[in-house]
């Protein structure tokens, strides 16, 4: 699998078992929007001796600076955000059944006979639905609304749950082959990339390091962590979603799929990094394009362009601050990445970090001697 | 004395879908071996074990039945490597988005269930539940490994680990009907301390989910006197009214209704009321929806009775349940059967009712 010329340059970061285990740390810690507290946490245990200058802002953000060597280095920021999607307790407590919302892009459909965790200490709950016995057809033709879901600790176990505590999926994190099985791969896969390009950060760069809060509820950190950083150049390090699976009536559809190359999926796993062109956010810097894509075909990496269309990353907030940051996103693609549990491939993992390592060693002013 | 979580935790790590018991059956009868007279298997393959009572031959017997087999799917298809499923037992198809699973293929691969993105899926309300039909399973392997792994017909088994929910409750899938095998369990152990007149059969029965086939063909062999299905009934949760179900952790239910011979139905109540064990009557107005369906009509017919462990949410993999409760049903089968005699029958007659 990591069989690649590349791949035996010394000082690219590589995913192997260690990573892995940490990736793992990542995925089974509750942070939500607004309460990244556990994730924050991982990371400054994970950088702490490999940068110059690092400062929690007002949001939460952790900024980190890793300066390189040499006159003339390029300033760049690199974004991942630690806050994932999940839920808030609303209401006090009936006999241990909670109302809760949700907080980001969860489908209704996903929440049925969940376990979930809840809080930073992991108190187990779970979401149920009625009995298919006490049912009618026509109720099972309707989605279950959230307003008649509950979390449920149990009849004696809510002293202490509170309104406004977080929670998410309880889901085992799984090595499936080629793949890993995990909730928060969005994007805790960026965050871990990130944490690795801090470790390996190629000289000719200052990287402006910013793990940001409250991406899925609006960019919001990433806006303020601009700022502060003031970048020249800016990559969101983000995990887009798959949807290359069958279409229902694929014997069909295979003649018109044939001709409509590319008609049913944002990206593929295993076809790389997804480079984004467009999203609803943001329209990627052509110079980054090229320059990704350059890089791409000169160490023999495999990767993707994202179909435009829908979703939004970090960049979007970064592009648009100061004066401007022509800024760009790639993403790790995974399926299914805002339900209990995504899908993603090792091999499109370190690709993509390698792709980023690369694409930032390569970085010189030159990049500025085309106008945009 | 056996300390129930631990063992039904492990009951439910455990696979055996209807049909497909070799598995789970190989746990129980571990469990049950030591405290038998006797141990067999159906032709079926229910687990049928024996303790002897001291009354002369021909000896009365009573039949124990709870129900082994769990609810599930099976591979119906493979399209690039994704799996098609159907069920096996009911189940509501809006609870399996996201569920973790294991595909009991060549190897056990650990998949999850998944629904596709909606511009994938036949245009109709993009929020409507996607039907059974529609949803894969994804195990994260190439095409080409799935291939050479996975056949149609594989089973597909609920796979997320046992929580626990308090000191008390414990939740997951295939409570139902494995917290019946554990308040047997327990009765089997406190009986083997105990001299007894009647002869006992502890009855792990099969395909309770699809046919009833273990308990109707159990019943037949072993010709019991007496019958008493032991299953899970609804604990009261959002959404479910409160006049069809019972609160959870406050005491089993006692069935009745045309399954139950209602004298035998209050024997029972009476061996609860003595002993302080708390339950409630739970109206079955047609039929009971257990074993008890087959035990009633095998052979020339069986006095029948039902007793029930509330749990919440039935059929879906985060079904919970009461220890407590569970203790309390052993405690009550137990103390019953310990005071059988000779007459019992002739109590319970039709004519002595009249």
């Amino acid at each position: 699998m990591l069989d690649k010329s590349y791949f035996y340059q010394e000082n690219i970061p590589k995913i192997n078992q260690q990573q892995i285990q940490i990736l793992e740390q990542l995925c089974q810690a509750c942070s939500v929007s607004g309460d990244e507290g556990e994730v924050r946490k991982i990371v400054f245990e994970q950088i702490g001796s490999y940068v110059d200058e690092t400062k929690v802002d007002a949001l939460g953000n952790i900024l980190a600076i890793r300066h390189g060597k040499g006159s003339n280095r390029l300033r760049i920021m690199l974004a991942a955000h630690m806050d994932e999607v999940g839920f808030m307790i609303t209401d006090e407590g009936d006999n241990g059944f909670f109302r809760f919302d949700i907080v980001g892009g969860i489908d209704e459909r996903q929440l049925v006979g969940k376990p979930i965790v809840i809080g930073e200490k992991h108190k187990p709950g779970v979401i149920g639905a009625k009995p298919i016995h006490l049912t009618t057809k026509n109720e099972r033709n309707e989605t279950i609304s959230l307003d008649s879901l509950r979390i449920d600790v149990g009849p004696e176990n809510d002293n202490h749950i509170k309104i406004g505590d977080r929670a998410t999926f309880a889901s085992p994190f799984l090595q499936l082959g080629p793949s890993i099985l995990a909730k928060a791969l969005d994007d805790r896969l960026g965050v871990l990339n990130l944490i690795e390009l801090i470790k390996h950060a190629p000289e000719n760069i200052d990287l402006l390091a910013a793990f940001t809060v409250q991406e899925e509820v609006g960019l919001r950190g990433a806006k303020v962590a601009a700022y502060t950083l003031d970048p020249q150049l800016a990559m969101a390090l983000d995990c887009t979603p798959a949807s290359d699976l069958p279409i229902w009536d694929k014997d069909n559809y295979q003649a018109a799929e044939e001709q409509l190359e590319n008609a049913h999926y944002n990206v593929r796993l295993g076809a790389g990094p997804a480079i984004y062109v467009a999203d609803r956010a943001t329209i990627a810097d052509p110079r980054w394009v090229r320059h990704l894509e350059n890089i791409a075909k000169k160490y023999q990496i495999p990767y993707q362009i994202r179909q435009p269309g829908s979703g939004g990353t970090d960049a979007g907030a970064i592009h648009l601050q100061k004066d401007g940051i022509p800024s760009i996103s790639v993403s790790v693609p995974a399926r299914y990445i805002q339900s209990s549990a995504g899908i993603a491939r090792l091999d499109d993992w370190q690709n993509t970090l390698a792709l980023v390592y690369f694409s930032l060693a390569d970085l010189t002013q030159e990049f500025f001697s085309v106008d945009r | 004395m056996i300390d129930i979580k631990p063992f039904l935790k492990n009951l439910i790590s455990t696979s055996g879908l209807s049909g497909f018991e070799g598995t789970i059956r190989k746990q129980i009868k571990e469990a049950w071996q030591p405290f038998s007279d006797e141990l067999g298997l159906s032709r079926l393959g229910s687990l049928h074990a024996l303790k002897r009572g001291n009354l002369p031959e021909p000896r009365p017997s009573i039949l124990l039945a709870a129900h082994m087999d769990s609810i599930g799917l099976m591979v119906n298809a493979i399209i690039d490597g994704f799996l098609r499923v159907s069920e096996i037992g009911g189940i509501d198809h809006r609870v399996l988005p996201g569920q973790f699973v294991t595909v009991h293929s060549r190897k056990d691969l650990p998949g999850l269930i998944v629904q596709p993105s909606s511009h994938l899926l036949p245009p109709s309300d993009s929020n409507a539940p996607v039907p059974l039909n529609y949803l894969f399973v994804d195990t994260g392997l190439s095409a080409e490994e799935v291939g050479k792994l996975v056949r149609v017909g594989d089973l597909v088994s609920f796979a997320h680990p046992p929580l626990d929910i308090g000191k008390d409750e414990l939740s997951g899938h295939s409570l139902d009907n494995r917290a019946s095998v554990a308040a047997l369990t327990y009765c089997i152990q406190e009986l083997y301390q105990r001299e007894i007149n009647w002869d006992v059969w502890f009855v792990a029965t099969v395909q309770e989910e699809e046919t009833l086939g273990g308990a109707l063909t159990s019943a037949f062999q072993l010709r019991p006197t007496l019958g008493i299905a032991i299953d899970v009934t609804f604990a009261r949760s959002p959404g479910s009214p409160d006049h069809l179900t019972f609160p959870l952790g406050k005491g089993i239910t006692l069935g009745w209704g045309p399954n139950i011979h209602p004298i035998f139905h209050k024997e029972i109540k009476e061996i609860a009321d003595k002993f302080e064990i708390p339950y409630k009557l739970e109206a079955m107005p047609r039929h009971s929806g257990t074993d008890a369906m087959a035990l009633q009509i095998a052979a020339e017919g069986i006095p029948t009775m039902v007793i029930s462990i509330p749990l919440r949410y039935m059929h879906t993999p985060v079904e919970m349940v009461s220890i407590k409760d569970i203790y309390r049903t052993g405690r009550l089968i137990t103390e019953f059967i310990s005071q059988l005699d000779g007459t019992f029958m002739e109590k319970i007659s039709w004519e002595n009712r009249a």
